[in-house]
């Protein structure tokens, strides 16, 4: 045991393979579908089959979106652990650094396969493996308040019955299948709220429409209607029963997991942009000198440096959150943590980036534009900078949500 | 001075130089100068109480500095001295601290609270370390920590971490005395790091002693955008040694020191070198600042002092100098993580306690969210500075990660500053409460250059 906080040894093959393949494959095509919002992004299909032979043979470390669950594996070393949390918050960090919204659109990479991941009995795991899983939440009338949702799952023989209205469902016309959250009885509150895998084609869910959007255009956001959908019982997630104790805490068990790697796809984004300003500023002269004081250098050179300074905090933060998931310490706290920071300095830096470039940033002829259209999701889904703030509080202030609204 | 600039009011009193005065201007002036006009004494209208003694809570008065022990010269000239070795990390990321670390953390943090706290207001006040606090820093073995055994001191590999820890649980207790009580420690170390084998022998059994001198490294010169490694402290060659001429600020304990590392140039690059207190033409004078008064902070006077030919301490091309630039930055940063450490710890049970309209202010988000974002960022610092320092004992160079944990510590530990008094309203304005000193003393963590170095 000793403090280190440089990036692991063992992870830099995969990091180094994710940089190529976003640099390779990602980069070429991110300004394509910007452009072509709601096109299907073909070229992934092969990407998504190479991430699927590395995770067969192990070169990719089990990273991923279904790279974040808690190893209940025993480490016989009894040494710390550098995991699957690590490794799949530093290649999708990387991913992002290639295009936000192309790795979100990725095959089989969905934040529903997080939720399998986090939630689901190993009999589901079998049985839902190689599934690229949607995840849907959020309703018309119903945002951060999760667990106010009012779309019903009622039990009829050896199915579910599901209706309600699903909304900001990422990549809800091309997954295989949805992971959509519904409540066994309102009236027992968030303890009834339950998540259910509802495959494609199933008769009663029909995709709406699909937004425009501001970023992430790559991805499809699709409005999702469940009308009398049966789902068989067993695509239950985790435990059928209403364990008013336990509350909320089963289904919301995969924002845990779901936050460092939201915080590192703010991460990679906000990484594009420093990367990229900062040869357009040493192309325009502008070098920062780490050893002089900031005040003793140009604006812009005190800029970079403070932008620089915010995202090693944003990235600090999310190593944090997935090494303690790695070993197995309880990280709600430090997720959140990394995710506001992560998400308030990825707008901040692609922003600002924008502005040191000028009309250059502004115009469509560089990413630097795209990046900070890109990046504001970020700060949104998941959990908003807001809803992040208010879990740091209560567990800071040890305080309950009822005492602190 | 002419009787026309005299009158102008700008250039001094922190007054622009582009003020002009208004004829109510004038009256109110001439008022001033009658208020603070020695008539009024010699009418015996006030009490003359003014005694010309070294008063570290005034500036403006200068004394020679302390006649301190003379280091008695020993070792072979120009070998090069002992060295730690440095740590060897498996490139596992961990925030883990090795169990020795934290052995050494739980001893300091109690130190902070019991010895360390009680003492700060006071000490604050004075601009003086009280010998207790001094002596219970000694014993604890602060000054050897970053020595390694065969020079003394207690640790096999390179010490950053450690450093790093140490001096954040002290400046929980409080950053002044933190500083007081780090700072001959920090020279030890500087020897630890750069010294020939002539000065590691010279100076420093006197550190692994039951007497362990005073001793502080003076960089910082009080100039505005002062970039310490552009110093305008000079030395210059002559036949046996170097003449050196500058003013140097912020130097802890300035009045009581028995050894300075001043910082100065040299043919155009920044040197550090040892000057023994007593030098002829060394002086010191009181320079309280707005925080870290406990530290008793001085300016230095060098006029014209003569040092040695061995009085350089490392490399006279720069390397050695910005070594210790970063590492002292690094040592900030850690006293600033545990001053916001401090704020947070004060502020969690204060804004629950404490209630408005009817309910704890901690049930409002405007306050709760502040205090969230006091614990994201200061966990931020933390986890920046301890990079910076494991890498510091891995050997790695750490000019970035510096850089970065600075940038970052000073802005969000002034930040954490100003919402500790803000979150307790009136209540941290006032003395009642430490967040006002938190919130001087944080001011100082982008500002300081060298003084003390992990």
């Amino acid at each position: 045991m000793a403090i280190n906080l440089d990036d692991p040894k063992k992870f830099r093959p995969l990091v180094g393979q994710a940089h190529q393949v976003a640099m390779n494959m990602l980069r070429p095509i991110s300004r394509k579908y910007d452009k072509a919002e709601h096109a299907y992004p073909k070229e992934l299909d092969m990407l998504a089959a190479m991430i699927d032979g590395l995770s067969e043979s192990g070169a990719s470390e089990g990273a991923g979106a279904a790279g974040v669950k808690r190893d209940e594996k025993v480490d016989d070393a009894g040494g710390v652990k550098n995991g699957t949390n690590l490794a799949s918050v530093m290649s999708i960090a990387e991913m992002c650094w290639g295009d936000v919204g192309l790795l979100l659109s990725m095959p089989r990479q969905g934040l529903g396969n997080s939720a399998i991941a986090s939630v689901a009995d190993a009999e589901q795991q079998a049985r839902f493996e190689g599934v690229w899983a949607g995840m849907a939440i959020t309703e018309p009338g119903t945002g951060s308040d999760s667990a106010n949702i009012s779309t019903t799952a009622v039990l009829d023989g050896d199915h579910y019955v599901i209706n309600g209205e699903k909304i900001f469902v990422t990549s809800g016309d091309r997954a295989d299948a949805i992971v959509v959250w519904a409540t066994l009885d309102k009236s027992l509150g968030r303890a009834a709220i339950k998540s259910f895998v509802v495959p494609k084609g199933t008769p009663g869910m029909s995709v709406e429409r699909l937004e425009h959007k501001l970023g992430i255009k790559a991805s499809d956001t699709a409005t999702i209607r469940f009308e009398d959908c049966r789902v068989p019982a067993e695509n239950l997630l985790g435990s059928p029963e209403i364990d008013t104790k336990q509350g909320f805490a089963g289904a919301m068990a995969t924002f845990d997991n779901t936050r460092p790697l939201v915080a590192s796809m703010a991460v990679g984004c906000a990484r594009a942009s420093l990367d990229l300003t900062r040869e357009l500023l040493s192309q325009a002269g502008v070098e920062v000198d780490y050893d002089r004081p900031a005040l003793t250098q140009s604006a812009a050179a005190a800029k970079l440096l403070q932008m620089e300074a915010d995202w090693e905090a944003a990235y600090l933060l999310m190593l944090q959150a997935a090494w303690m998931a790695d070993n197995r310490q309880p990280n709600s706290l430090e997720a959140s943590m990394a995710k506001a920071k992560a998400g308030r300095v990825g707008s901040d830096i692609t922003l600002s980036c924008v502005q040191l470039a000028g009309s250059l940033g502004y115009s469509e002829s560089e990413l630097l534009e795209k990046w900070a259209r890109d990046s504001k999701i970020l700060d949104i889904f998941e959990g908003t900078q807001q809803i992040q703030q208010l879990i740091v509080a209560r567990r800071v202030l040890g305080l309950t949500s009822a005492e602190l609204k | 001075m002419s009787l026309l600039t005299s009158l102008r009011p700008g250039g001094r009193h922190g007054i622009a130089a582009t003020e002009t005065r208004d004829p109510i201007g004038y009256a109110v002036a001439a008022l001033s100068r009658l208020a603070q006009s020695d008539v009024l004494d010699r009418l015996g209208l006030r009490k003359q109480t003014e005694t010309a003694v070294y008063t570290a809570t005034r500036g403006g008065f200068r004394t020679i500095t302390r006649a301190g022990r003379t280091f008695a010269r020993a070792g072979a000239q120009g070998s090069p001295g002992s060295r730690p070795v440095t740590a060897t990390r498996p490139g596992v990321f961990d925030l883990t601290p090795s169990e020795d670390e934290q052995m050494l953390v739980d001893v300091v943090t109690e130190l902070a609270a019991e010895v360390l706290r009680p003492a700060a207001a006071e000490a604050d006040e004075t601009c003086v370390a009280p010998e207790v606090v001094l002596k219970a820093g000694l014993e604890v073995g602060l000054p050897i920590l970053g020595l390694p055994e065969e020079l003394g001191g207690i640790t096999e590999e390179r010490s950053a971490v450690a450093g790093a820890l140490v001096a954040e649980a002290l400046a929980h207790g409080d950053l002044g005395l933190a500083v007081a009580s780090l700072a001959p420690g920090s020279v030890a170390t500087a020897l630890g790091l750069w010294g020939s084998e002539a000065q590691q022998q010279t100076y420093l059994p006197a550190f692994t002693s039951d007497d362990v001198p005073a001793a502080a490294i003076a960089l910082t010169e009080p100039t505005v955008l002062f970039d310490v490694l552009a110093p305008a402290t000079t030395a210059v060659r002559t036949d046996d040694g170097f003449v050196l001429n500058g003013l140097k600020s912020a130097v802890p304990r300035g009045a009581d020191a028995e050894l300075f590392v001043v910082g100065a140039s040299l043919d155009g690059a920044p040197v550090l070198f040892l000057v023994e207190a007593g030098a002829a033409g060394l002086q010191v004078e009181a320079d309280p600042a707005m925080g870290v008064r406990a530290a008793g902070l001085a300016r230095l006077h060098l006029d014209g002092v003569a040092v040695p030919e061995d009085a350089v301490l490392g490399t006279t091309d720069g390397t050695t100098y910005a070594e210790c630039v970063r590492l002292s930055r690094l040592a900030w940063c850690a006293l600033g993580v545990g001053v916001g450490q401090a704020v947070l710890d004060y502020v969690t049970p204060y804004v629950k306690e404490r209630e408005a309209f009817g309910e704890p202010v901690a049930h409002r988000q405007s306050v709760a969210f502040m205090v969230a974002n006091i614990a994201i960022e200061l966990q931020a610092m933390r986890l920046l500075t301890w990079k910076a320092a494991s890498r510091a004992a891995a050997g790695k160079d750490i000019a970035r990660d510096v850089a970065l944990a600075r940038q970052l510590c000073a802005d969000k530990g002034m930040q954490i500053g100003l919402d500790g008094v803000q979150l307790l309203g009136g209540h941290g304005f006032v003395k009642e409460h430490p967040v006002e000193r938190w919130y001087r003393d944080l001011r100082s963590i982008g500002v300081m250059e060298g003084t003390v170095l992990i």
